[in-house]
């Protein structure tokens, strides 16, 4: 695999995903076809300063194809063995000019392996991990569901993350949203996950929105994922969630959670899942009225979520497609429910 | 007629997980449903052999009804 693309493929797929990296603020809002006071002081950037009035595959083109096979040379240089470490994925990064991201781009297609991702080899090839990298994910809530999975996704090497969440942290958030700590309690939770992302995975870019998810924005605010996860809390707006997804032709992952109890179920395309599953519903909320919500269900049933939308992403293994997971962690049963229109 | 019937979640509380009931020709799942004193609302979602029904599905000798509470949190 050529190490440096030619500048015309840079101008569409995995190319300019390059350049979604490098760019967080300006690149998401075109990417994303969100109006500008959508996105204004939203987009999270990434500690490592970049330049901001270029497009990186401009950059890279102006550099021409010496400087990259010079940052190839270097990325081996300091790799050992295949694994390269962080510390010259960053160093790396900062000398070319380009988004962390993107250095994480080249050097698995030169063949190495980032060492943060060591662990998962064994489970993930490099052209796994590299679809990951160029994978963009939309997680609808940043709540108990939504904190679990944006952390999972980030730390699994997912490139890109959209968050979305109109709340602020408060106190009775504490109990079970990974997210939450006392010193963040005020704050907007879609950027509260920017920050965690960056500080976990700063090769992650998010684009956190910190508005409501709804149908007639949900053009704006999915369109160009690959996968959307749904961590939201209120039934009526997952089946505009699910609707939505339809509309744009993109798989939900669904996860919901109540007490000791939870759901997971992947809609894809065509299959109206949700709403088969939510039609006889009036009410916007469901048991976890009673219930709330301890501690470790949402980390349960966000897990299951993740490696869904993996699977979906990578094309791997057997998605809960047509059937429900039901989880009761009372009885400690995982019951698979076969669902049919 | 023999039926089974399957609850989930808490549903189950205080009544079981699995069981075989008799119950007269004719019946519907919301007949079922209310004589195991659920109220429609509890019951989010209601399959009869795995397939999406609803309270007035009529049962035949062997169906298996499965219900749901609603379940929405995040």
């Amino acid at each position: 695999m050529p190490f440096f693309r030619p500048s015309a493929e840079d101008s569409q797929g995995a190319g300019e995903r390059g350049t979604d990296w490098f760019l967080p603020g300006a690149s998401k809002a075109g990417t994303l076809d969100l109006p500008p006071e959508e996105t204004a002081g939203l987009c999270y950037q990434l500690k490592i300063p970049h330049r901001k009035n270029h497009r990186e595959s401009d950059v890279e083109s102006a550099r021409g194809l010496k400087g990259m096979s010079d940052l190839e040379e270097y990325l081996r240089a300091r790799a050992q063995g295949d694994l390269l470490p962080w510390s010259a994925q960053a160093d790396a990064a900062r000398q070319y000019g380009l988004s962390l991201g993107r250095t994480e781009e080249l050097a698995l297609e030169a063949g190495l392996f980032p060492v943060r991702y060591r662990r998962n080899r064994q489970t993930l090839s490099s052209a796994d991990q590299l679809v990951l990298l160029r994978s963009r994910v939309a997680v609808v809530g940043c709540g108990g569901l939504g904190g679990y999975a944006i952390e999972e996704l980030a730390r699994l090497g997912v490139g890109s993350l959209t968050v979305i969440d109109p709340d602020v942290f408060e106190e009775h958030n504490l109990n079970r949203q990974i997210l939450a700590s006392a010193e963040v309690l005020g704050l907007p939770k879609a950027e509260v996950a920017a920050r965690r992302v960056a500080d976990v995975n700063p090769a992650v870019t998010v684009v956190p929105l910190v508005a409501a998810f709804s149908k007639t924005k949900a053009p704006g605010q999915i369109r160009g994922v690959e996968v959307v996860v749904d961590a939201l809390d209120d039934i009526q707006a997952r089946l505009e969630l699910a609707e939505a997804c339809e509309d744009l032709s993109l798989p939900l992952v669904h996860g919901s959670i109540a007490g000791w109890y939870g759901q997971v179920t992947t809609q894809m395309p065509g299959t109206k899942t949700l709403s088969n599953m939510y039609g006889r519903c009036r009410e916007a909320i469901g048991i976890e009225r009673e219930l709330g919500n301890p501690s470790f269900t949402p980390a349960v049933v966000a897990s299951l979520q993740a490696a869904e939308a993996c699977k979906v992403l990578l094309g791997k293994g057997r998605p809960l497609v047509g059937r429900v997971l039901t989880v009761n962690l009372l009885d400690m049963t995982f019951e698979e429910v076969a669902l049919s229109d | 007629m023999r039926i089974s019937v399957k609850l989930f979640a808490t549903l189950r509380e205080g009544r079981f997980t699995s069981d075989a009931r008799d119950v007269s020709a004719g019946s519907t799942a919301g007949d079922v449903i209310r004589q195991l004193g659920i109220r429609e609302e509890e019951a989010a979602l209601i399959l009869v052999n795995g397939k999406h029904g609803d309270m007035s599905t009529f049962l035949s000798e062997g169906d298996t009804v499965a219900v749901f509470p609603p379940i929405g949190g995040g």
